[in-house]
Parts: structure tokens; sequence; C-alpha cells
């Protein structure tokens, strides 16, 4: 081995371990006996068990898979629908502000638009008396409309690449335009709207910020439980925990290159 | 039937710019027709107006006796082969041409059949399950072709059918193109840059420059009787003397030209007074080249030497330049199997076309 490549080697190494020995450490001692995170104490699976009985955090899990799994469906819904207007109207009244409109979410501080959500919120609810109350359907509301922007930019990136002449040619041969969207253009943009999707739950389940903003008294995300849990101190069990949340991501990230590769 | 295909007053305005200014058009049933112009010049506006993409500004088109101008594509029985070829690339072969069929909810039986005719006429039958990218460009145009030709339409449009196929395959594809539209007796409208490709595929051609037909005729009418210096330079290559008119006699309209030094005589059909300034135009191989003055007296003859000359094989050409230094270009064919040279640089030489060979130029 040149002197290059060893060079080469370390810095690939070094990024590595910058980036993955954090997530070791939190699996590895998720396994740890000892009451004080930071304390090795032994092998021990205890913290999983302790995990499973303590139902707040269960609960909190629970409400932040709901809400990304619903936020990332409608934002993959009405993304993907942003991003064909966007790619396939070139011209029309109010073009440059709805595109403008689409990817300012992505731009916009998350606390300005926490905030300004909730005040929306709770002037919806004094003139019309609904939302009756912060929670589940005010973070979805919430996830949907920032993760909506990553998913139409993705969709329109990958329908300016697609040829325009395939929905041309299919309208030719007789295909109604709705016809030619499911036959055509859906199942050539599927992949960008999986991926849409994906970007979509992992933003919604990972926001704290946002959600703290619009979610009300008794409707814990599980990112804001285990903010609200490590100011008071970390305890093992959110070791155990992020252990799971890397578990399922990682197998997510797993099974949709897998799909991807299948694909091609 | 005649008329099959009637183009009346279109124009297609995008903005300020008119693509298509004003364009009338018939073109007969069973006809190979070319549109021929360089890019930019409308020809592709027009051909997506014929195919329902685009919506004319203004005027009418009519196809077998019905008023498509406002139909939408889906609706028209046209069908259109696309330069990229736009094969649906997540359907296999099959799937692709049964497409058109399927969305007309042919029976599924009516649809295998036809599928299998198809298949055999573009000779694709071992590929039917391949997916597009499993295919070459030239299989992936015959997916297009048979996709675009199964729902038996009254009109195919063919956008640039060959431009992205190379040499050899063009000239099979081509006659491939010439007997599919012979068997099957449907009316061809191609667009295309290439004026080999026009000249040998259709039986018309109009040239197009500006949004506006330049001239529409048979291929040999384009070529030996250009209605303008237009069409004259952009089909094939043509060499051009400025002149005056001497003298219009039934025999010919006589020019005298400085710039070749003699008094020429020129066919037209066009409409010339003494004194007006024209042009007279001689394709390159419609000229002789000799070492001795030729004995006719009909012909003309002009003196020259040779400026600079290439050997292509099945041909030669020559550049010979006037003593007015005029450049005319000769290309003679090389009928004797020699490896000397017939002529060399600066030799004195003579070139000489019969008075029938030379037309005018207007403009």
């Amino acid at each position: 081995m040149n002197r290059q490549s060893r060079f080469i080697v370390s810095v690939l190494a070094f990024g590595y371990a910058f980036l993955y020995i954090p997530l070791v450490l939190v699996i590895v001692y998720s396994f740890n006996d000892s009451r004080i995170a930071t304390v090795w104490g032994g092998f021990s699976t205890r913290w999983y068990g302790e995990l499973l009985r303590n139902e707040q955090i269960l609960d909190a899990a629970f409400l932040s898979l709901r809400i990304a799994l619903t936020s990332a469906t409608i934002a993959t819904i009405f993304g993907t629908m942003a991003g064909i207007a966007l790619a396939r109207f070139r011209r029309f009244r109010g073009r440059t502000l709805f595109s403008g409109m689409i990817v300012s979410p992505m731009v916009m501080p998350e606390v300005i638009t926490g905030l300004s959500l909730l005040l929306l919120f709770v002037t919806l609810q004094q003139l019309t008396g609904w939302p009756a109350q912060r929670g589940f359907g005010t973070i979805t509301i919430a996830h949907t409309t920032f993760a909506m922007a990553y998913v139409a930019i993705i969709v329109q990136s990958r329908l300016m690449s697609m040829d325009e002449s395939l929905e041309e040619a299919a309208m030719d041969l007789g295909g109604h335009p709705l016809r030619v969207m499911f036959d055509i253009t859906l199942p050539l943009i599927a992949p960008a709207m999986v991926a849409g999707w994906l970007l979509a739950f992992t933003l919604s389940l990972d926001d704290l910020v946002i959600a703290s903003f619009v979610s009300g008294p008794g409707s814990n995300t599980l990112p804001m439980y285990i903010f609200s849990k490590v100011k008071l101190g970390v305890s093992p069990d959110i070791n155990a925990l992020a252990t799971l949340i890397i578990l399922l991501v990682s197998s997510g990230v797993l099974l949709s290159w897998l799909v991807a590769r299948r694909r091609t | 039937m005649k008329d099959f295909i009637r183009i009346r007053g279109i124009s297609k305005h995008f903005g300020d710019f008119a693509a298509v200014d004003n364009v009338d058009l018939t073109i007969e049933k069973g006809e190979l027709f070319a549109i021929l112009g360089g890019s930019g010049c409308g020809k592709t506006t027009l051909l997506r107006m014929l195919a329902g993409f685009e919506t004319p500004t203004s005027g009418t088109i009519e196809i077998d006796g019905v008023d498509v101008t406002n139909q939408p594509p889906y609706e028209r029985h046209v069908n259109m082969m696309f330069q990229s070829y736009a094969v649906f690339p997540h359907m296999s072969v099959e799937k692709n041409i049964a497409y058109g069929l399927r969305k007309e909810r042919t029976p599924g039986k009516e649809i295998a059949k036809r599928v299998d005719e198809m298949l055999e006429l573009v000779q694709l039958g071992n590929f039917r399950s391949r997916k597009p990218d499993q295919l070459s460009g030239g299989q992936r145009q015959r997916v297009a072709l048979a996709r675009a030709l199964i729902k038996r339409p009254k009109v195919l449009l063919l956008d640039e059918p060959l431009a992205a196929l190379d040499k050899k395959l063009r000239e099979r594809t081509q006659f491939e193109l010439m007997n599919i539209q012979d068997e099957l007796g449907v009316t061809f409208v191609v667009v295309t840059h290439d004026q080999e490709e026009a000249m040998t595929l259709s039986t018309r051609i109009a040239v197009m420059d500006n949004g506006r037909f330049q001239q529409i005729g048979t291929p040999k009418e384009i070529y030996e009787f250009p209605a303008n210096r237009f069409v004259a330079e952009f089909i094939g290559t043509i060499n051009t003397f400025k002149g005056r008119v001497a003298a219009v006699a039934d025999e010919g309209i006589k020019v005298y030209s400085t710039e070749a030094g003699v008094t020429l005589t020129a066919l037209g059909k066009q409409l010339v007074e003494e004194g007006q300034e024209i042009e007279v135009a001689v394709r390159p191989e419609k000229i002789f080249i000799s070492k001795e003055k030729p004995e006719s007296d009909d012909d003309v003859c002009i003196e020259g030497v040779v400026d600079d000359l290439g050997y292509l094989g099945n041909r030669s050409l020559y550049r010979i330049r006037l003593e007015s230094g005029k450049i005319v270009q000769v290309s003679s064919q090389n009928r004797r199997r020699s490896i000397t040279r017939f002529l060399e640089w600066e030799d004195k030489v003579w070139i000489s076309w019969r008075a029938g060979s030379a037309v005018v130029l207007l403009d």
C-alpha cells in the first residue's frame, strides 16, 4: 500500500468512526447493567424490559409512529401533485409564487414555522371551535406542510429528467390524461415517491421543534419525551429505545435499497 | 380519395413568434409526405398540431373529411412515432405494442392476434418479453413503429424517424419503412431535416423555412426545379451566377452574367423582364468537364482552371475557378478505373452544360 492510499483509507476510517462510534456507544450502553448511563456495570437486557413497561415511552413512540405514517402519506400525495404541477405545467398564472411557496417550508426556520402554525391553530379554534385540542391532528398537519416540500422537490427533479414524450406517446395512443398519469407517470416516478415518503417519514419521526409548538397537553411525541427526560439526566432505558429506533431505521433503509435494486 | 389531410391557413404563435405562419397543405391518401426544413423552421410544430399536442392559433385541420382542429390527441385516428421513440421503459415490448389497443378496450384475443401481427411485421418476435433497456436503438425504433401502427391509424406521423440510427441501419430502415407503408397503405407524414432521407423516402416533399412552405413538390421537382434560392441551396449543392436578363426567347431566357463571363441560357417558368437582375443556377453533376473546348454550340461553355479537387471513390469533386474569380463546383462520375489523375491542380479546363440544365432563381 503506498502512502497516498494509506492516507485515503485513514481519512475514510476517521470519517466513519466520527459518524458511527456514537451510535455504537448507544447500542453498547443499552446493554449496560448500571443505573448510571455512562458507567459500565456489566451486560444486561433489563432496560429493554423496563422500556416495555414504561407506558409513557410506549405511548410517545406509538404517537410518533402514527404521526409519521399519516403525515408522510399525505405529504407524498400532495407533494407529488405539486411536483407534477411544477414539472409539467410550464406556464400558469402564479407559477413563480407557487414554486416559491413550495420550497419556503424547507428554508424557513423551524421555530418560525412552529410558532406561526400554533398561532393559526389557536385562531382557528377561537373562530370555529376546531381543533378542539392540539395533539395528533395538529402535529400531523404541521409535519405534512413541511415534509410536502421535500417530496415535491424530489418528484419534480425526477420528472424533469423524464422524457415528456413518454406521456405524449401514451396520449397519442388513446390514453386520457388521467389514465396516462396512472399508466405511465406514476409508475415511472414511483421510486421518487418512495424516496420522498421515506424522507417525510424520517423528518416527522425526527422533529422536535415544530411538534413542541403545536402539540397540546398529554400528547408527547417520542423526541419530545426523550428531550424532556434528558433534561433530568440520561437514563439507560433511553439507550435501549435509541437502539430500537436505530434498528428500525436501518432496516427501513435496507429495505428501500433492496426494493430499488430489484427494480433496476 | 383526394385531399385526405387538408390544412387550411394554419398558424401557431408562441408569444410574438410565429412558428408556423399561415400554411396551406393538402395530402392525399396513401402518400408518403415529407416536411423538410432546418431546425426551428416550424416543421415539428406543424407535426405536433397534426397529432393534437399543439392547438393552432388560427386555421383548421381536416383528416378524412373530419375537422380535428380542436380534437385532443387521444381522440384522433392519428398516431405518432416520436424522435426519442418514447418506448415505455417499464413495459415489455409486447405491452408497449398492445398499449393503444388496451386503451380502446379491444378484447384480449384480438389484442394478442394483432400484437403477433405487428411483432412479425417489425421482426421482433423473439424479443416480445424483453424490456426496452435490453434492446438496441434500432429495435426500440421498431417497437415504437409497431406501437404506433397497431391501431391502424389513418395517418402515421414520424418525427425524424432515422435521425438516431447509424448510417447502415438508416439505409435499411428507410427501405423497410417504405415497404411497410406500401403494405399497409397508411398515409405517412415524415418530418426531417435530412434532405437525403426526404428524397428517398417520400412521394412528395414540402420544404419549410421560417414557418412557411417554400416549395411543395415531388423530390424531382424540388431538386431539378427549385422555386427559389432557399430551396435550391437547402437541397443539395448548386452553383449560382448573378446576371441580367438580356432577352426572353422561346428557347429560353438569355442572361448575361459577368461572373460567368458569357451569356447563359436558362429555362424558367417564372416571368422575367429584360434587364431584370436574376440568378442562374446549375447543379454540380450537370456540368461536364473537359480539357478541350467542346464542339456543340447549344451548350454553355466557360473556360477556367482547377482550383481544388477531391476524390470520393465513386465520383470526384472539382472546384473550377473562372476568370472572374467565381468558383464553380463540378461533380463527375469516375466511370473509368485509373490510378492516375485525369486532372491536376491549375490545369486549364472547359466546363460546359446543356442549356436545359440551368434554372432561373428570382430571389
